[in-house]
């Protein structure tokens, strides 16, 4: 069963969990198992027209799926998905307030 | 641009010699093969920029001086805080209020005298960035926001200078080498910032205070293997850092031939405006109800400013207003908003203000738009609450 790893600042709509089992033969069908399970990643991973957000990069196993087949990707047992989102340090996304 | 074997050539060929004091310092330097008194010769003469000199700055910084490399910009216009003491060493309790910049110069100088300092005390920016960039080798982002990210890489892309990338959340980094001459660039990575509001923020989020420290050396890591053309850089890898679980991943990274800024066909072709590219941006509306406006009265806010809730007051009048009565509101004038969103906290619960409502209005339909999910309108402006809340306060 392929494994999802969530970045931690996406953890907090996973129920706290770094690592999630899904069902899926292909990324697309993972993800979709994925915000089945957890309804609130959904907004955070894809935009109102179904399209995983720009900010958002997915992984199978150490390889970009833009370069794979995307979505379509057929997954073996034991693939690992990661979620790897832009992070942008002290103050993640959003910008300071002015001093 | 220079490819980095024109760069290390550079490097090399320019003064560098060696007294026998800096010989003494450079001893376990330079008898290793991978160094040597070529390699540290590379080291004086190499320039490097550190954007920043905060969580990442501060390894980074402290370690390319202990190294002896030659020249070490620093760009920052901030000053010490209290809360900066937890993960950014440079600093100490003593330097709280004083300039970053004069607190890391004081501390990097009684590390090593020979290198050569040069501050910038500037917020870097479209304006300023491209010839700040052209007197250094190599650039270390040490930036802590989406705007700055953006320019750097955009810049570094535009004057072919090697982008030293760390990033920091919580527990997570990432480091990499980008806008190499045939490596990725950041864009290739990440074509767009997320929506203000999307990801929580590290205010609200927090960071490791040992995080910065660990990434921050793997940047000046690969600054000095950078330098020195030993090793395997970071280029077209993205290294993951877990320090809660202590891992370490790496993933590939390709440079993407439709890049904006790197590809084939680019249209990055000069920097832009990075605060409204990071704030505003089509494509990815808003996750707010669109249409539904959220009000609070001016009981409501006055119950909560009592409360001491973490209320940030966004005032959209004009300058001449605020002076005549005001609630202590940070003020953006209506139409300035969209080109200074970047000033605002999307992590915080915004009430924005005007006269009577209606000008605040289009203000939090505006940011409901760019993403901000705790924002509101203060029902009937700043009249009302003269007129029910402060009878002192005049009116106009």
């Amino acid at each position: 069963m392929p494994q999802i790893q969530i970045p931690s600042p996406l953890r907090q709509y996973s129920g706290k969990q770094s690592t999630v089992d899904v069902a899926g033969d292909t990324v697309g069908e993972a993800l979709t198992g994925l915000i089945t399970q957890h309804p609130e990643l959904k907004r955070h991973l894809y935009n109102e027209d179904g399209k995983l957000r720009a900010f958002v990069n997915v992984y199978v196993n150490d390889e970009d799926m833009r370069y794979l087949q995307k979505e379509a990707t057929t997954l073996k047992d034991g693939d690992t998905i990661s979620i790897v989102p832009s992070i942008a340090g002290g103050r993640g996304s959003a910008p300071s307030i002015l001093r | 641009m220079a490819t980095l074997t024109e760069v290390n050539s550079k490097i090399a060929e320019s003064d560098s010699t060696l007294n026998n004091d800096e010989i003494l310092r450079y001893s376990r330097h330079l008898i290793m093969p991978e160094v040597g008194m070529a390699g540290q010769q590379k080291l004086k003469a190499a320039k490097v920029l550190c954007i920043g000199a905060g969580g990442l700055g501060s390894p980074l910084a402290l370690y390319l001086t202990a190294a002896g490399v030659g020249t070490l910009g620093l760009v920052d216009f901030d000053v010490v805080d209290y809360t900066n003491l937890q993960r950014q060493i440079i600093h100490t309790t003593a330097d709280v209020g004083r300039k970053k910049l004069d607190s890391a110069v004081d501390k990097l100088k009684a590390i090593n005298p020979f290198v050569k300092l040069k501050t910038f005390d500037a917020r870097l920016s479209s304006a300023n960035a491209l010839e700040l960039f052209r007197d250094f080798d190599f650039i270390a982002d040490g930036t802590d926001n989406f705007p700055t990210r953006y320019l750097v890489n955009d810049a570094c892309v535009l004057t072919g200078k090697p982008n030293i990338y760390g990033s920091i959340f919580r527990f997570e980094g990432q480091a990499s080498v980008f806008a190499t001459e045939n490596g990725p660039c950041y864009r290739c990575l990440y074509p767009e910032p997320p929506p203000p509001g999307l990801v929580p923020s590290c205010a609200e989020g927090g960071v490791l205070g040992i995080l910065p420290g660990l990434v921050g050396v793997i940047q000046a890591t690969e600054t000095i293997k950078m330098i020195l053309g030993q090793g395997d850089p970071l280029i077209g890898r993205l290294l993951l850092v877990d320090a809660l679980g202590m891992k370490f991943r790496e993933l590939k990274l390709r440079k993407n031939p439709d890049c904006p800024a790197c590809g084939t066909h680019r249209t990055i072709t000069e920097l832009i405006d990075y605060d409204q590219f990071c704030g505003i941006r089509g494509g990815e509306a808003s996750t707010a109800t669109e249409g539904t406006m959220s009000e609070i009265s001016v009981e409501g806010l006055k119950k909560k400013l009592d409360n001491k809730e973490d209320i940030f007051i966004l005032d959209v009048r004009e300058p001449h207003e605020y002076q005549i009565c005001n609630l202590n509101g940070h003020l953006i004038p209506l139409g300035d908003l969209p080109k200074r969103v970047g000033e605002l906290d999307s992590s915080r619960e915004i009430v924005a203000h005007c006269k009577m409502g209606g000008r605040s209005a289009k203000a939090v339909t505006f940011l409901q738009q760019s993403g901000f999910k705790k924002v509101s309108n203060l029902t009937g402006g700043i009249t009302a609450w003269a007129e029910r809340v402060d009878p002192k306060m005049p009116k106009y």
